[in-house]
């Protein structure tokens, strides 16, 4: 395998990755041991067991699990395999039962993965350990704020060490709804042909939007939106794009202050098709104000895109928030799962225009999200000429420019980095993100 | 679902239009098809019998957003798009009723395969839709729903043309 990846001269300045980082199998072997088996890796959100006994199955790097909510009220994470022989329990996507019932021997276990039931009991005796022939469990199961991550690995930091300053831009988003946040019915189940780590620099590009996502662009104009604005200063549309900041330990978020006073929904939310539905936000905000202050209004309204390391997006455009998170199958594909968060209790008409928002710019059958997924997929496609053509260049904004930045790439690529092949390379330490300058959650909804 | 053989065959050729039209990149005149309030709608591939207005779907389009669907594919930044890609659809299994007020309530069955780029993908689903009687075609779309016969949108990724 080859082993220098990363460039990061900060002289020059350049930054550039090894682009056989996307076309090597032993480097995908590599981040299978390196990076899945060791991170926190996101599970699900708590509201999609919402009553007791829901259960949900996926795949968590590339291992199936069950997550349940048990009997209490107890939301619970299994590996989804019998403990008898192996059988993937359960293989519906989602449902409600009191009981996980294994077909093949027909085991039976509770939501809370105790064994409760095995044809011809007697045939193993009174000494047979039932106690512990309970549904598996990943090594870690740890949840914040309503998301739940696993941890294939029992050593290593737990979840909150490990999210570090993630947390506050968790809150931002936790923190949107006094009656808490939820996952809505219907996922976006996608692919793409690209290496995964594609995803993760477009996840959070600002600097491709304005060529590939030119059509979208259009169809907000179109809707009323005043866009051009926006090209005549950082604050002219209602929303000041502040640089991206490093959360440290390959975390990281780009984001923007509102500063419209919730005259707009976001950098590239349409216009409101009404002065009600207008009203109706601003009335939002006012509570916010209310429980939040001004200046932590203005960051929750900003909107930002947020990367738990290695490969969990929050989006939150304000016009809607999605959960993003994907895993490759092979260098040059990867499978997408991305699904909706939304603020319980929200008036119905804000609701119907995130809906409409949220599909027409994430959505792979959408305005835009297609344009990534092709863009994407050609990249891979010119790698295949990788000997001839090695390098990437990540460098934007190295020289000073900390707002039209690539930094957020960077972080994620020097842990990367450092998982990888042990070097460790410096932070930039104009990024580094400050509580005292960047924000504090104060004390809101979550602390009561 | 009753079907009279009439209204069948009537039916089916509107379908068969409409497919041609979408075959052959006449997104204008496919858009003439619908009627000025209309719905363009294909619900996530988990959630098949979705509820547009609580759960997400795939493609939520209203009269606007279909509008800026079809002049963006006709333009050279859908990206996805640019070049057009080759669909051919498969249409059959037509039912049509009676919906009242001179509507008709339509179901199909379809098999779209899209070629670009070395590669095939194949979507297969089923049409909902709810026409109106007049126009030129012979009906006019309100309602256009494509249930996806698919777990997943995999290895597909995307649904970049009109399904
Ligand atoms: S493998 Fe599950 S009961 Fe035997
Ligand atoms: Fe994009």
């Amino acid at each position: 395998m080859f082993d220098r990846f990363i460039i990061d001269d900060r002289e020059t300045p350049r930054f550039r990755v090894h682009r056989s980082a996307m076309v090597d199998p032993e480097v995908l072997a590599r981040e299978r041991a390196a990076i899945f088996d060791t991170c926190w890796l996101y599970v699900g959100h708590e509201s999609e067991v919402a009553s007791r006994h829901d259960f949900r199955t996926r795949r968590v790097g590339g291992r199936p699990v069950i997550m349940t909510r048990d009997a209490g009220g107890q939301v619970r994470v299994f590996v989804n395999s019998c403990p008898h022989r192996g059988m993937a329990v359960e293989t519906r996507s989602e449902g409600n039962g009191r009981f996980l019932k294994c077909f093949y021997h027909g085991w039976s276990f509770d939501t809370a993965g105790n064994l409760v039931a095995m044809p011809d009991d007697e045939a193993y005796g009174p000494n047979f350990d039932r106690q512990n022939m309970c549904l598996p469990r990943p090594p870690r199961v740890e949840s914040y704020r309503g998301f739940v991550f696993c941890n294939w690995s029992s050593t290593g930091p737990d979840l909150a060490t490990y999210l570090g300053h993630s947390r506050t831009m968790i809150d931002l988003v936790a923190d949107q709804s006094e009656e808490g946040m939820s996952v809505l019915g219907g996922t976006h189940l996608y692919s793409m042909r690209a290496n995964w780590k594609l995803l993760v620099e477009n996840s959070f590009d600002a600097y491709h939007a304005m060529t590939t996502h030119q059509r979208y662009i259009e169809m907000i104009k179109a809707s009323g939106r005043d866009f051009s604005r926006r090209q005549q200063g950082p604050a002219a549309a209602g929303v000041a794009r502040r640089g991206p900041l490093d959360l440290g330990d390959g975390h990281a978020v780009t984001g923007s202050v509102d500063t419209s006073g919730g005259d707009v929904m976001g950098a590239l939310g349409r216009a409101f098709p009404d002065e009600e539905t207008r009203a109706r936000h601003k009335a939002r905000r006012a509570r916010l104000v209310e429980l939040y202050g001004e200046e932590w209004t203005n960051r929750m309204l900003g909107g930002r895109n947020h990367l738990i390391f290695p490969n969990l997006f929050i989006i939150d455009l304000v016009m809607g928030c999605t959960i993003r998170t994907f895993y490759p199958d092979d260098p040059d594909y990867m499978e997408i799962t991305a699904w909706q968060l939304v603020p319980n209790g929200e008036d119905e008409r804000l609701r119907q225009l995130r809906m409409g928002n949220f599909l027409t710019f994430w959505g792979p059958a959408g305005l835009a999200t297609p344009d990534d997924v092709e863009a994407l997929e050609r990249c891979q496609k010119g790698f295949a000429a990788h000997q001839a053509a090695p390098w990437n260049d990540l460098s934007r904004g190295m020289n000073g420019n900390p707002i039209n930045s690539e930094a957020q790439m960077r972080v994620f690529w020097r842990r990367w980095n450092e998982l990888m092949t042990g070097e460790v390379l410096p932070p930039e330490p104009e990024v580094l993100f400050d509580p005292e300058r960047d924000g504090r959650r104060i004390a809101g909804l979550a602390a009561r | 679902m009753s079907s009279s053989p009439d209204l069948r065959a009537a039916v089916e050729e509107f379908l068969y239009h409409e497919a041609d039209l979408l075959d052959t990149w006449r997104l204008d005149e496919w858009l003439a098809l619908f009627t000025d309030e209309c719905s363009y709608l294909i619900p996530a591939t988990d959630r098949p019998d979705g509820d547009p207005f609580r759960d997400l779907f795939l493609v939520q389009d209203d009269r606007f957003l279909l509008e800026q669907r079809v002049e963006s594919l006709m333009t050279k930044t859908a990206w996805a798009e640019s070049p057009h890609s080759t669909t051919r659809r498969l249409i059959g299994n037509v039912r049509a009723a009676d919906a009242g007020d001179g509507a008709v309530a339509v179901q199909a069955n379809f098999i779209v395969t899209r070629a670009r780029q070395s590669t095939v993908d194949t979507y297969p689903g089923r049409y909902e839709m709810l026409l109106e009687r007049g126009g030129p075609a012979g009906f006019r779309i309100r309602m256009r729903k494509a249930v996806l016969a698919l777990e997943e949108l995999r290895p597909h990724g995307r649904i970049s043309i009109i399904l």
